[in-house]
């Protein structure tokens, strides 16, 4: 999380990533690759988009850092504020909520001592309720980084919990 | 026994895999298509086929196609619809993540019908895991000269990418996505101009749903004649139905168009009846967008005939009555089922998914999900039920996009059909205590 006090700069390995999506455009068409190179930063960049971050991919694809606050502040996925190094999302559309997923964020939240859209002390888990994910067959569920977890029950959710705080990682989409 | 021309193959171990899916005659269509047929044979084909977009809408395939603009030195583009953000609906990432192939090989033959030399698949952004299996299998067909410069030999070239979004419904509006694919928020467009005529970049381009483009590949394969064979009436062929809710085996089934939808319900081959042999109460057939019906309307018709899984037998009856195959979306519910709750679930996600540009649906989706949330606390009044009638009667037709209407259809059916909940709901708001649990998880064991 605590990106801001360092210079905000894609490694070399993340700029090789960039130039590979840039030339999935015609010339001239650079800014197709807003979306796919903002989840990379938020990725790199410890979870979450920083006005620095966002200045940094403005100043990569060569356009004003407006154009990129006014997509990031649209799409769901890209985090405004720092998040916990686990974001936790639970689906709560119909499916979900037709088999169970209530019980789910009230188990998140009394196990983690948190209310929805809050962060633990620790750092450690965000929890956020999110729309349908196209798991409604497999209801109910939820979502760490890339990661899907599908016909939860409470047991699962506290064996996940436990996998997560081992493993210890920022999670991530790509 | 149903017919299976999509899903035929998707637990042979290996198939996401490229030599896999050959050894089970996987791109000898596109071969034999690249060898024998022109671009517009394939046209032709798809036109015969009756095949109707299978992303919600239903409009015919082949005449979307022969609508698409051609001037000279205006490069096309066909776009894959993979946004699949409708509650209720998870078939495309079941395809993709099973059968990755057929979806890049329908991609290949569609763009060579449509003379477009790139296209891109639109994923949304919480199915990168998809988008990942995506990518491999194309960097596969790559390697096996099947994507890029003259592709197998046809002088044809075609380049295939991946784009991923970033959690927004709308962008599955096809304006949206394109907008969205262009680098900006997904606010919808005023149409006309179509993307048929201006769409990516403001080139002519084709937007087609995941299942709408795999499908073209069994069309060529046994031709369109014969694919039309398939189905009842005007609903040609199979489609993938996300069957999830109070049932036994929820999951996505491929039926010929026409099945009974009593049979779909009950019957093992499909979602092998409700749980607990619990009664049914009402279904949302379509994805979250199309009216729900109470379990009387959903098995027959107002007239008494058998509802069947067509386009035509859910709709018929119009909205008083009916409702619409949408997505094939088919949400269950079982006779405890709150449907105020649910619709409010609804409500709550299209006041989320709103972009805002137009009012009646920036405003009207806030009030509707504000009040059902009253009514849900134990302070609605009688009036309130008129009040939310009023406001989605005031969206329907006033708006860029059918965002605002998708969001008013689930609210009107929800008080046609079940009004007498609402109305117990605000006179004895002690009845509602009971229902955010009423369905407990270790209930749900059976
Ligand atoms: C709010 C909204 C969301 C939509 N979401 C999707 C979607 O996720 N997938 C899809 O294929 N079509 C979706 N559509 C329909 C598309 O606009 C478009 O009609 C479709 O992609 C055309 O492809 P088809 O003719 O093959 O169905 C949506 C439409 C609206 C209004
Ligand atoms: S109807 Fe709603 S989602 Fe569609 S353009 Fe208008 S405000 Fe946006
Ligand atoms: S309703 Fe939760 S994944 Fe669809």
């Amino acid at each position: 999380m605590n990106t801001t006090s360092k210079e905000i700069r894609f490694s070399d390995e993340a700029m090789a990533t960039v130039n590979k999506i840039i030339a999935r455009y015609p010339e001239g068409r650079h800014k197709s690759a807003l979306i796919p190179i903002l989840h990379l930063a938020q990725a790199e960049f410890g979870g979450w988009l920083s006005p620095e971050t966002m200045d940094h991919v403005a100043s990569i694809l060569n356009i004003q850092p407006i154009e990129v606050y006014e997509v990031a502040s649209f799409y769901s996925m890209f985090n405004l504020q720092p998040v916990g190094k686990c974001l936790i999302e639970v689906c709560q559309t119909s499916s979900c909520w037709l088999c169970g997923a209530e019980d789910i964020i009230d188990h998140l939240e009394s196990k983690l001592g948190i209310s929805v859209g809050e962060t633990t002390a620790d750092g450690m888990f965000t929890l956020k309720t999110v729309e349908c994910l196209g798991s409604c067959g497999t209801a109910p569920m939820l979502q760490v980084g890339a990661d899907y977890h599908e016909n939860l029950t409470i047991e699962k959710v506290d064996n996940l919990l436990d996998q997560l705080k081992k493993e210890d990682r920022q999670s991530r989409y790509c | 026994m149903s017919r299976k021309l999509l899903l035929k193959n998707d637990h042979i171990p290996g198939i996401a895999g490229l030599s896999v899916y050959r050894q089970n005659g996987g791109y000898t269509v596109l071969e034999e298509t690249l060898k024998k047929r022109s671009a517009d044979d394939v046209i032709e084909e798809v036109k015969k086929s009756g095949l109707r977009g299978r992303g919600g809408a239903g409009f015919p395939t082949g005449l979307k196609w022969s609508f698409l603009a051609r001037p000279e030195g205006v490069p096309r583009y066909l776009v894959c619809n993979a946004d699949e953000s409708e509650p209720g609906t998870f078939k495309d990432r079941y395809l993709m993540e099973r059968i990755p192939h057929i979806l890049v090989e329908g991609m290949i033959i569609s763009s060579y019908a449509l003379g477009a030399n790139t296209a891109y698949i639109y994923i949304r952004g919480e199915y990168f895991y998809v988008a990942k299996i995506l990518e491999k299998a194309i960097d596969e067909a790559y390697a096996a000269g099947l994507l890029g410069k003259n592709i197998l030999g046809s002088g044809f070239d075609l380049n295939l990418y991946v784009q991923v979004g970033a959690g927004a419904y709308i962008c599955g509006e096809e304006t949206a996505l394109l907008e969205s694919l262009e680098g900006k928020r997904g606010n919808p467009r005023i149409k006309p101009p179509f993307p048929a005529v201006a769409g990516l970049y403001g080139c002519p381009t084709v937007v087609n749903n995941v299942e709408t483009i795999a499908a073209v590949v069994p069309i060529m394969k046994m031709g369109g004649e014969e694919y039309a064979k398939i189905g009842i009436g005007k609903s040609t062929g199979t489609k993938l139905i996300s069957a999830s809710g109070h049932i036994n085996k929820p999951g996505v089934y491929e039926i010929e168009l026409g099945v009974p939808v009593e049979e779909f319900i009950y019957s093992d081959q499909y979602c092998g009846g409700i749980k607990g042999g619990r009664k049914l109460k009402a279904v949302v057939a379509g994805g979250s967008s199309v009216p729900i019906l109470p379990a009387e309307l959903i098995l027959k018709t107002a007239a008494g005939e058998p509802r069947l899984m067509t386009y035509e037998s859910l709709g018929d009856g119009g909205f008083a009555t009916g409702t619409m195959l949408g997505s094939g979306g088919f949400i269950v519910m079982d006779e405890d089922t709150s449907i105020v709750k649910n619709l409010y679930t609804f409500a709550r996600f299209y006041h989320h998914e709103s972009c805002g540009q137009c009012s009646p649906c920036r405003e009207g989706t806030g009030w509707m999900e504000r009040i059902l949330n009253k009514i849900l606390e134990g302070k609605g009044t009688l009036s309130d039920i008129d009040l939310l009638w009023d406001i989605q009667s005031k969206i329907e037709g006033k708006t860029i996009c059918p965002l605002g209407e998708a969001a008013a259809w689930p609210v009107a059916a929800a008080i046609r059909h079940f009004r007498s909940e609402f109305e117990a709901y605000v006179s004895n708001p002690d009845s509602i205590k009971d229902i955010k649990h009423y369905y407990r998880l270790n209930q749900t064991s059976n």
